[in-house]
């Protein structure tokens, strides 16, 4: 039994692209505990409410997070359209679907590139961000943004995207898709980071349900969760499986990720073939009363909204429970054991998003 | 005092954006739009560094360190405050929790405005903030302050 000592990880490290503090405590080189701190990135977002009317909230909810912006806004919007029974016409719920689905192959390329930074394979990094920019350049053409996009309101959307463009991101997907292909097989089939993957940070099923994980965490540790099937916005109408893996380990996370970025290239594809011609938003009258508790699958798991309006401009209460906020937890939980230079593969593992946690 | 500002070394910190800025800055380091070929390389030590891009407004906890990474970089140094948090506090100006922009801790050299700022305008603040460093190494050249 050696001595205890004690090593600050972050807020500002070089594989942390955001800040978030932990305490490790080690015996030689392993990990026996692990503190985390938070509220290095707390803004105070909810309290808005009161000073924001309803309308103006979109924009501010938009901004909890710059990579999964856009399901922020939708979140937002369906939950009050759904206290203010407003039927989103059918082709803004298809745009809606589609850009979740765009949000989400690029927030899972921009995590597999930052996830082979980590264990150091740089030139895997660039090309992923490299596959990432041509999502982003599809984003600006129809949306005008590249991280924020400000294109929901309550009622529907702001812009329409006409159906030549459409038909363009179909051909422009396949693209991706072929390019996609490329990098998967360095992912799952290189002998390098098999080695670095495998059998780190296991997380059993057990852990998973009993500490509440979420989103491709879970997924990859065998537990059937994914709130799409749930059938919010376009959803019922598309079909897909989920991507489940039965290991626990850094590399069933990266391959449920690699997965679910081609389910989202074939349910943008459905997307573009079924989507109606019409209007894309509807006149909205009044003002808000009662409340609503809306969850949908965001890149990293179940972002859950809970909203009180009470007849008036502003809100009386806006809750945002995001992905990483139930991930932390089992995060922390199977770090005790690690040895100190895999922290970093366990930490982002996990696909951390603090902005989203601490709001 | 020699020229550093042909190479300087930048260091970002995530102040408390909401990533939007913070993923902007990253893709601009990446080959898309490379801000390597002005000379510019990432590190994660302040010591090493240059010059300071920061994002996100300033907090009551993240003000420490933000402090603490202007005051380890060595003199010449320059901040860019990047996007419309870190210039003025932006869209959470009036939460409870955000004391304003960057300035209200470290002083500011280029502000980058924006929300997310684009990779084009990071682009720009940089090679502005080049030329702020180059006209620091002059003032500290004509000082005598340093004699390597």
């Amino acid at each position: 039994m050696s001595k205890q000592s004690v090593i600050p990880f972050g807020p500002q490290h070089p594989v942390l692209p955001e800040p978030i503090h932990l305490d490790l405590v080690l015996e030689d080189e392993t990990v026996v505990e692990a503190v985390p701190s938070i509220g290095f990135v707390h803004r105070g977002l909810e309290e808005l409410v009161r000073k924001k009317d309803f309308n103006e909230l979109v924009y501010v909810v938009e901004r909890t997070c710059g990579i999964c912006s856009f399901m922020h806004g939708m979140g937002y919007c369906e939950s009050m359209e759904r206290i203010m029974n407003v039927t989103v016409p059918r082709r803004a719920a298809y745009l809606r679907t589609m850009w979740a689905e765009m949000s989400r192959v690029h927030s899972h390329l921009l995590w597999l590139g930052l996830y082979a930074d980590a264990f150091g394979y740089e030139n895997l990094f660039y090309q992923c961000w490299r596959i990432r920019e041509k999502v982003l350049d599809m984003f600006e053409a129809s949306t005008g943004g590249r991280c924020i996009f400000s294109v929901n309101k309550i009622g529907g959307l702001l812009k329409d995207v006409p159906d030549d463009m459409l038909k363009g991101f179909k051909i422009s997907f396949e693209d991706i898709r072929k390019e996609v292909k490329v990098i998967a097989d360095t992912f799952l089939q290189d002998l390098t980071v098999n080695k670095r993957l495998r059998g780190v940070a296991i997380l059993t099923k057990e852990q998973a349900l009993e500490m509440g994980a979420v989103g491709p965490f879970a997924r990859g540790s065998g537990v059937e969760i994914d709130l799409r099937e749930t059938g919010y916005s376009a959803y019922d109408e598309l079909e897909f499986k989920m991507c489940t893996e039965k290991d626990g380990d850094a590399y069933a996370r990266t391959k449920v990720r690699i997965d679910e970025i081609f389910v989202a290239l074939d349910l943008i594809n459905q997307c573009i073939d079924k989507i109606p011609a019409g209007e894309v938003a509807v006149v909205v009258k009044g003002n808000p009363s009662g409340e609503y508790l809306m969850r949908l699958e965001q890149p990293r798991g179940e972002g859950t909204y809970y909203l009180k309006a009470n007849g008036t401009r502003y809100l009386d209460r806006l809750r945002l429970r995001t992905p990483t906020f139930a991930n932390i937890q089992p995060m922390v939980s199977i770090l005790k054991g690690a040895q100190v230079s895999d922290v970093a593969l366990y930490v982002l593992s996990i696909d951390p998003c603090i902005s989203c946690t601490e709001r | 005092m020699k020229d550093i500002s042909k190479s300087p070394w930048v260091i970002h910190y995530d102040g408390s954006s909401c990533n939007g800025c913070d993923m902007e800055v990253l893709a601009s380091l990446t080959p898309v739009y490379d801000i390597e070929r002005f000379g510019v390389i990432n590190t994660g030590d302040p010591m090493h560094a240059d010059i300071f891009l920061v994002t996100g407004g300033v907090n009551k906890l993240n003000r420490k360190v933000i402090k603490q990474i202007y005051d380890q970089m060595p003199s010449p140094k320059v901040v860019v405050a990047i996007g419309a948090c870190a210039c003025t506090g932006g869209v959470f100006k009036e939460c409870y929790n955000i004391l304003g922009g960057t300035d209200t801790v470290i002083p500011v050299d280029v502000y980058v405005p924006g929300c997310a700022a684009r990779p084009q305008s990071i682009i720009d603040g940089i090679v502005k903030a080049k030329e702020v460093l180059k006209e620091k190494c002059l003032t500290e050249q004509r000082k005598g302050g340093s004699n390597e």
